[in-house]
């Protein structure tokens, strides 16, 4: 099992730790305060579990895949539906929880990070329900490869602040937040989105995502009687990986698997894959695997997915690695597309870029476990936000040749 | 290097005896690898009694969009660790040098190899943005036994608590950061800036530094009063960007005459 001693310091193994400004030492030490304070405080609780359930609309299905199952031969393949989360992601779990903090911590702004946008949706839902003004900050990239999301965001009234500078996609977009709070420390929460950053926030957005994997228990030993035999969810900075996976790290007979992206390919050197091919550093205030040159300056990452597009991971899922509870693998963009289709086709899901990269390999995993085995892919959002650039990827764009309603009376084509 | 005129650590707080230590920063490699050199030079030949260079690095989440433009662009012309380490050499026989530092670039050289190449080449204390006390523990002992000066970093938002932790670890000066917020030059002394600087002159013996945020003679010497040395980086590098070294020199001249007791060079 974990090191609990060690999470309380905000280190998981030689993982984590606050390496900030000194400004914003005493935001985190508030924050962590609040987060002890109120996690087990009955009323916070009351509240967190009633919004989840009718605002969220949690518990979310765990769904049995059996086109897939049949496709593939091999174990039983079951969906945990993040998609069907209010906003269209397991995002929503810990923004929702954050904002409670916020509110009670007296903090009238929010800021956040976002890559494919789904954080940046979920902060500025939350923030329009409990009237907080709202800032997102989304590279630049992002922001055309995201535009549906950031019409919802805007939408939602939050405002959405492109980010020029260096790759303009995720990793950008956290640098600019974290200045902004430095800033604004005073009256600002920043509600991080993944389990990355600065202790307490990679165990306090890995607990408020922890409901998936207490959800997946109950509802598998429901379905099918016993633990899965295996977890597979995508890697980016990894909170729906820590989600899914929490409740049953240690336990040896249900492997976890998270899946990083390969881009276009790991011998490319254009790729999202830090815990394959990343080394030990410090970015974005903790210590964990970063993909970085030999002189410590942080590469670009490439990922198709705007959410995996990241050249860190949080420190949790590095001591994982290193310790041998998770198993890490990749998926490139072209079979990430690949699963986008298949999987829309099969089962009628149309799954976020991100989350086909874990369907992709979902079908290894399968086939290598046998029939009678049971696999859960965590379907950490759905794929709305990804139509645009999936159809520019692949010139989707078609409609049937069967023209319907023409009439040869009526040369204009009107129907009237 | 350091055995000629005694400690690296001890040379760094010597400079701050007797007068307001003024220290003019510079990205290492902007605007060109040579261009950074005579930007050192002038600030030498100006009266800055330690010269700071910035280590580029590609995330400098501390710095606002000035030097972080800078940082960008120094990396464009190659500046990496080795050359920042030849260039505080070149300037090490004259006066202090600091290095402006992200942990990252720390860890990726080893912190011992980059701690004994410091000392080496005459970096005689080190800034490190991203490395508070509770972070920096073991690498104090590390600091302290290759005779590099650390020197943390005190914000308003700190609180009395953690100022005597940042005091036991300031084996150089403490650099007081004079607003909530990034680099970037602001008009005038803002109040916290006094308010931080006596609280932390009350806690700790170690010289202080005042910086982010003076661009002007008048807010230096605001500065002065509370400060045992000033901190000028954003407004020179906005100088060098415009008019070069010579520029930067002028207007670090004028600072440096108007300093309450400095003795110049």
């Amino acid at each position: 099992m974990q090191q609990k001693v060690s999470e309380q310091s905000g280190y998981f193994g030689p993982f984590g730790g606050r390496f900030v400004p000194e400004t914003l030492i005493h935001a985190l030490e508030e924050l962590e305060d609040a987060y002890e304070r109120y996690r087990n405080d009955p009323k916070f609780t009351e509240e967190l579990e009633g919004l989840a359930r009718d605002f969220v609309g949690r518990p979310t299905p765990l769904m049995f895949a059996s086109r897939l199952t049949e496709k593939w031969g091999g174990a039983n393949v079951w969906f945990k539906r993040e998609d069907l989360a209010h906003t269209g992601a397991h995002k929503i779990n810990n923004t929702l929880g954050q904002i409670l903090l916020a509110d009670r911590m007296g903090k009238s702004r929010i800021i956040a990070e976002t890559g494919a946008g789904q954080h940046g949706v979920a902060t500025a839902t939350v923030a329009a329900l409990y009237g907080k003004e709202c800032v997102v900050y989304m590279g630049e990239e992002d922001t055309h490869r995201q535009r549906l999301n950031v019409i919802r965001m805007n939408l939602l009234g939050a405002e959405v602040k492109p980010v020029v500078s260096g790759s303009k996609t995720l990793k950008d977009a956290l640098n600019e937040a974290i200045r902004d709070w430095v800033t604004n420390v005073e009256d600002t929460h920043y509600i991080i989105g993944t389990v990355a950053g600065p202790a307490p926030y990679p165990r306090m957005v890995r607990d408020f995502h922890a409901v998936i994997g207490r959800e997946l228990e109950a509802q598998s030993k429901e379905k099918f009687g016993g633990d899965p035999d295996a977890i597979i969810a995508c890697v980016g900075g990894g909170s729906n990986a820590m989600g899914a996976f929490h409740q049953f790290v240690g336990r040896p007979d249900t492997k976890l698997i998270g899946v990083e992206a390969a881009g276009r390919g790991l011998e490319s050197g254009e790729h999202g894959a830090p815990l394959a091919l990343g080394r030990v550093g410090v970015l974005h205030g903790s210590k964990s695997y970063v993909l970085q040159t030999d002189e410590g300056q942080i590469v670009e990452a490439h990922s198709i997915s705007a959410g995996l597009d990241y050249p860190g991971v949080g420190p949790e899922l590095s001591y994982l690695k290193d310790e041998g509870l998770a198993e890490f693998v990749s998926t490139t963009d072209d079979e990430a597309l690949e699963a986008f289709q298949y999987c829309s086709k099969a089962e009628g899901i149309i799954p976020a870029l991100e989350t086909s990269h874990a369907i992709h390999y979902a079908e290894k995993v399968a086939k290598d476990l046998g029939p009678g085995r049971n696999i859960v892919i965590n379907l950490s959002g759905r794929g709305d936000k990804d139509v645009e650039a999936v159809t520019e990827a692949l010139d989707l764009y078609k409609t049937s040749s069967d023209v319907v309603g023409e009439s040869a009376t009526n040369p204009n084509g009107t129907d009237e | 290097m350091s055995n000629a005129r005694g400690s690296n650590v001890s040379r760094l707080v010597g400079a701050f005896e007797g007068k307001t230590a003024l220290i003019p920063y510079l990205t290492g490699g902007y605007p060109s690898l040579d261009g950074a050199r005579e930007v050192g030079e002038a600030y030498i030949e100006a009266g800055g009694d330690i010269v700071e260079i910035g280590v580029p690095f590609s995330d400098p989440l501390a710095d606002g969009p000035v030097i972080q433009g800078t940082t960008v662009q120094a990396i464009r012309n190659g500046a990496n660790t080795d050359y920042c380490l030849d260039l505080a050499g070149g300037f090490a026989c004259r006066v202090p040098v600091v290095f402006l530092v992200y942990y990252n670039t720390v860890m990726a050289r080893g912190t011992e190899t980059f701690l004994s190449d410091c000392a080496e080449n005459g970096v005689t204390g080190l800034v490190i943005p991203d490395l508070p006390v509770e972070e920096a523990r073991e690498f104090s002992a590390l600091a302290a036994e290759a005779d590099v000066g650390l020197c943390p970093l005190a914000a308003p938002t700190t609180s009395e608590r953690r100022l005597e932790g940042i005091g036991a670890a300031a084996t150089g000066f403490v650099y007081c950061v004079s607003v909530a917020g990034v680099t970037g030059v602001r008009e005038k002394l803002p109040p916290q800036a006094v308010e931080i600087l006596r609280r932390v002159k009350a806690k700790v013996s170690a010289p202080t530094a005042l910086g982010f945020g003076i661009g002007s003679a008048s807010v230096a010497r605001q500065a002065a009063r509370e400060a045992d040395g000033v901190i000028i980086g954003t407004k020179l590098m906005q100088i060098v960007e415009k008019g070069g070294a010579e520029a930067a020199g002028a207007w670090l001249s004028e600072i440096s005459d108007a300093l309450p007791g400095v003795e110049h060079h």
